[in-house]
């Protein structure tokens, strides 16, 4: 009798949780409204399958429930029952894959016409680079990555000069125009993850894999990694603007271009630490804005008072960023986690990033 | 045939060094229950994080990401893989089947001790320089083997050799199993008369020895990777500022072969427990098991659907997307006969007479288990449904249901319905059923709600989740409600080890067939059964193993050894009564 009481409970109460819950997709961005209804298909199909065979069981316990005297039926097959019951759950499998298929064909044939954008994944952070006027990427190979070519674009491709290179972990796109996304990663797996957007695709190194969609609202998005990379994994953050054209253009005109970056070298105080930093994934952890992350910011941090996780107080001076670059879990900071790994760095790229802490103020 | 008659005599060669498939079985069940607890407090660490992050502070990412690879490897290779083949298939397919022994009782026993040392170097990954591997119970390459995961220093490479003897184990015991079915089976044992939990195991021991090796393949292949700088799995990467001198290497090459292991797998675990749950549902509903023969085809075909369904796992992976239809298709399909075996579970209990004793509790909470869960494999099965909910906590709560906890409560029901058989003695029922309660509506507890916050879209391998903006604060408030749900679910397994404990020694004596069961292995000479299991001769089998629900005379069923024209004599029904 409990037995049936709680599979029927189990019924009512998951019926409850699921059209009670505060939990459930987030508003849609994008032109994929096919892949919800989809969704919700299935929910509305297996809902019913969920439901009845609880029920029937529910049932079956208390009316069949053990009686003194009172036998088991002698019965045990039905060829026609079963046959029937096949016959149902093939009716609803195909209710299923046929609309799903259908989604996925067009899920998998961008337009032609698509604009494009390419995210190099990194652990932990992202890059992102646009085509420049020529419409077109410029080719690029691992072995080109450098500290001052983080993308890895052939130097000697034309195509690539003029290559939109996005400063810092945001990128922008127009409202209304499908987007083909290609994906890179330079070291592991990662996973281009924007749950507004419905689809995403893992990037994988050696590959250059990707999808599309149409945004269909203006926003700022979260993308996460949902690939498992490590033990930074978590925290590979940035965002997509969707601007409305004009807002768009003007943001493309203020990134700089491969030419560009290379043309402006050694200018400004602690560049070199700087390209440095984002070539390396420093920036993923530490902002440079104040901001909270995963490591301290680095906005003020030089000449600051620290705080250790064994209690010491530290003046963070050059001596204690350069400890703490060579060897990370030398001395962590209270509140932090020792989860930096070390990095291979020559003396004088040890100096180049501590000369660029320094200008952070 | 292996059993030579001869009997051992001393300590060692009775319990320790025994080539004897049911000390083997018992072995092989406490090993797998003691490794099996590690990986639940495991669980429990990683609950503790998510559920209240940063208050624990020893559990920092790393370790966070060594405790969730362990748990899953713990539990779905040297837990269920070992405990449904080594011990349930050990125990019951020669008893089940009138055989005295496996055929290669030495093989069976080397089987055993090969597993125990898979176990141990396991355990020693724990206390390797760096620790366990963080990579994930997938372990994909190139991440598993490359620096920014923890326990690369030497854990990845502990974790491989021990998958590597654990394989030739399996390969040993597998090949056991096989051959005895084949081979060893007693007069009047047609395969079509065995009983379903034997079909699911043969079955289960087959996808094995088919599955196994390309996880073999890709485990040696990374081993060459990682130690002797191969490039089977990693291309040319920049990692952590480095340049490497890998070049050419396929991740993607790994995942092909890593989930065609790795699919068969699930069934690997399955087929066993379907097996058991019809045999629990048939003796407890005092019931012919409905429609034996589509049962027995329902376990064939899924076992040989489940090889063509392996990129499932890899919608989002980057392999080519045409695939996505094919498998797709072949993953949908294996669904029909999959249904067909809920629906005949039901329908043995419409119009039985329903003993709902601890073991049934068990098999009864499965179906309902195994139902949400086989459901929402239709949501990942079906590409584009799938493809915004990868790598989700839909994903986690979906497999945790279909082959963590139904699984589970297979084993659970199978060892208490044949806890008299192994001991001689019944388990305390009142401990029996607070066990099946607490696990039953606590994993509906913890794994219900966490469907919605993957449709939600919180990622699932996830140290923390701080400031992100689409998640609201009562995720983390459900969160905490799931991990000390997790906790008490946790604290409860050990009434069941103290009760299985307790019970061994100090349980009140079952007799022989407490559950007056039809099928032989609860028609030994003696219980528990000693070795050579059926004394002078071997029985002779009349009919298949579920002939219940007769109508006159004393007795409602008839043992399969039972010679048709020897009158029924009833036999004192004992049960769960005292």
């Amino acid at each position: 009798m409990a037995l049936a009481l709680i599979l029927i409970l189990i019924v009512v109460g998951a019926l409850e949780f699921h059209y009670l819950s505060p939990w459930w997709l987030t508003p849609i961005a994008s032109n994929w409204q096919q892949m919800d209804d989809a969704l919700l298909l299935t929910f509305a199909i297996t809902g019913v399958a969920f439901v009845v065979i609880n029920l029937f069981v529910a049932y079956a316990v208390v009316t069949f429930k053990h009686q003194d005297g009172v036998r088991a039926a002698p019965t045990h097959t039905s060829a026609r029952l079963e046959w029937w019951l096949v016959g149902a759950t093939t009716v609803g499998i195909v209710a299923l894959l046929a609309p799903g298929l259908a989604v996925y064909a067009k899920l998998i044939d961008p337009p032609p016409d698509a604009m494009v954008f390419e995210v190099l994944g990194q652990q932990w952070q992202w890059h992102y680079r646009l085509p420049g006027k020529d419409g077109k990427l410029g080719g690029t190979n691992v072995r080109f990555i450098s500290n001052t070519n983080p993308y890895g674009i052939d130097p000697a491709d034309p195509g690539g000069q003029d290559d939109v290179l996005v400063e810092g972990q945001e990128v922008h796109i127009p409202v209304g125009r499908p987007v083909r996304v290609l994906l890179r990663a330079q070291d592991v797996l990662h996973d281009f993850y924007v749950p507004e957007f419905r689809t995403r695709m893992n990037m994988v190194p050696g590959m250059v894999t990707s999808f599309w969609f149409t945004p269909s609202r203006l926003g700022r998005f979260e993308v996460m990694c949902a690939q498992l990379c490590g033990i930074g994994h978590f925290n590979m953050r940035s965002h997509v603007v969707v601007d409305d054209e004009p807002a768009y253009r003007t943001w493309l005109a203020a990134q700089p271009t491969f030419a560009g970056l290379a043309a402006t070298a050694g200018d400004e105080a602690g560049k070199q630490g700087r390209l440095l930093a984002q070539a390396r994934g420093c920036a993923a952890c530490h902002s440079v804005d104040g901001s909270a992350g995963v490591g301290p910011s680095w906005k003020g941090l030089f000449g600051k008072n620290e705080t250790m996780n064994n209690g010491a107080t530290v003046h963070v001076d050059e001596a204690y960023l350069r400890e703490s670059i060579i060897t990370p879990s030398a001395r962590i900071v209270r509140g932090y986690q020792p989860i930096m790994p070390a990095q291979q760095l020559t003396p004088a790229e040890v100096t180049q990033l501590v000369d660029y802490i320094k200008t952070i103020k | 045939m292996g059993y030579g008659g001869e009997h051992p005599h001393s300590f060692w060669t009775r319990y320790v060094w025994s080539q004897d498939h049911k000390v083997i079985a018992i072995q092989y069940t406490i090993t797998a229950l003691a490794i099996g607890l590690v990986g639940m407090v495991l669980s429990d660490l990683m609950r503790l994080q998510l559920g209240f992050p940063g208050r624990f502070a020893f559990i920092d990412a790393s370790r966070y990401y060594q405790f969730m690879t362990m748990h899953g490897m713990i539990m779905i290779v040297y837990l269920l893989t070992a405990l449904f083949l080594g011990g349930f298939g050990n125990y019951l397919i020669p008893l089940m089947l009138g055989a005295r022994d496996m055929v290669f009782p030495f093989l069976n026993m080397l089987s055993y001790w090969f597993y125990l040392l898979a176990v141990l170097i396991l355990a020693a990954s724990f206390f390797v320089p760096g620790g366990p591997t963080g990579g994930g119970w997938t372990l994909y390459p190139p991440q598993a083997i490359l620096p920014g995961t923890p326990g690369t220093e030497w854990g990845i490479v502990v974790m491989l050799v021990s998958l590597l003897v654990f394989i030739a184990a399996a390969t040993m015991g597998g090949l056991n199993y096989v051959t005895t079915v084949l081979q060893a089976r007693t007069e009047g044992m047609t395969l079509m008369r065995m009983p379903l939990t034997v079909w699911g195991i043969f079955t289960a021991t087959i996808l094995a020895l088919f599955a196994f090796p390309a996880l073999f393949v890709s485990g040696v292949m990374m081993l060459f990777d990682k130690a002797l700088g191969t490039s089977f799995f990693v291309p040319a990467v920049v990692s952590m500022g480095q340049h490497l001198p890998h070049q050419g290497g396929s991740p993607l090459l790994f995942q092909h072969l890593f989930w065609f292991f790795g699919h068969p797998e699930v069934y690997i675990v399955a087929l066993p427990a379907f097996g058991i749950i019809s045999d629990l549902i048939s003796v407890h509903a005092r019931k012919r098991i409905f429609g034996y023969k589509m049962m027995v085809w329902a376990i064939v075909v899924i076992g040989v659907l489940s090889f063509v369904v392996w990129a499932h796992h890899m919608y989002v992976s980057g392999m080519h997307p045409y695939f996505g239809f094919f498998f797709a298709t072949t993953t949908l399909v294996i669904a029909v006969p999959t249904a067909l075996k809920v629906y005949n579970w039901t329908l043995t209990l419409w119009r039985g007479d329903i003993h709902l004793t601890v073991p049934m509790l068990f098999a009864i909470g499965f179906i309902s288990t195994f139902l949400i869960g086989g459901l929402t494999g239709l949501f990942l099965g079906n590409v584009s449904v799938d493809i915004p909910l990868s790598n989700t906590y839909f994903v986690v709560a979906h497999f945790h249901m279909v082959m963590g906890v139904s699984p589970v409560l297979a084993v659970f029901g199978g060892l208490y319905h044949w806890f008299p058989k192994v001991t001689g003695r019944m388990y305390d029922v009142m401990l029996g059923r607070v066990h099946f309660w607490i696990t039953f509506v606590g994993t509906y507890l913890i794994f219900f709600p966490m469907h919605y916050l993957g449709l939600l879209g919180m990622p699932r391998r996830y140290y923390a989740y701080d400031h992100y903006a689409f998640i609201p604060d009562s995720a983390q408030a459900l969160n905490a409600f799931i991990t000390i749900v997790a906790l008490v679910v946790g604290a409860t397994q050990l009434l069941f080890v103290l009760n299985l404990w307790w019970s061994a020694v100090r349980g009140r004596e079952a007799g022989g067939n407490p559950w007056r069961a039809a099928s032989l292995e609860w028609h030994t000479p003696q219980t528990p059964p000693v070795h050579g299991n059926w004394g002078e001769r071997a029985p002779v089998v009349y009919r298949d193993a579920y002939e219940y629900g007769l109508q006159g005379g004393d007795s409602d069923y008839l043992p399969q050894d039972q010679p048709p024209d020897q009158a029924r004599q009833a036999e004192p029904a004992r049960g769960e009564a005292p």
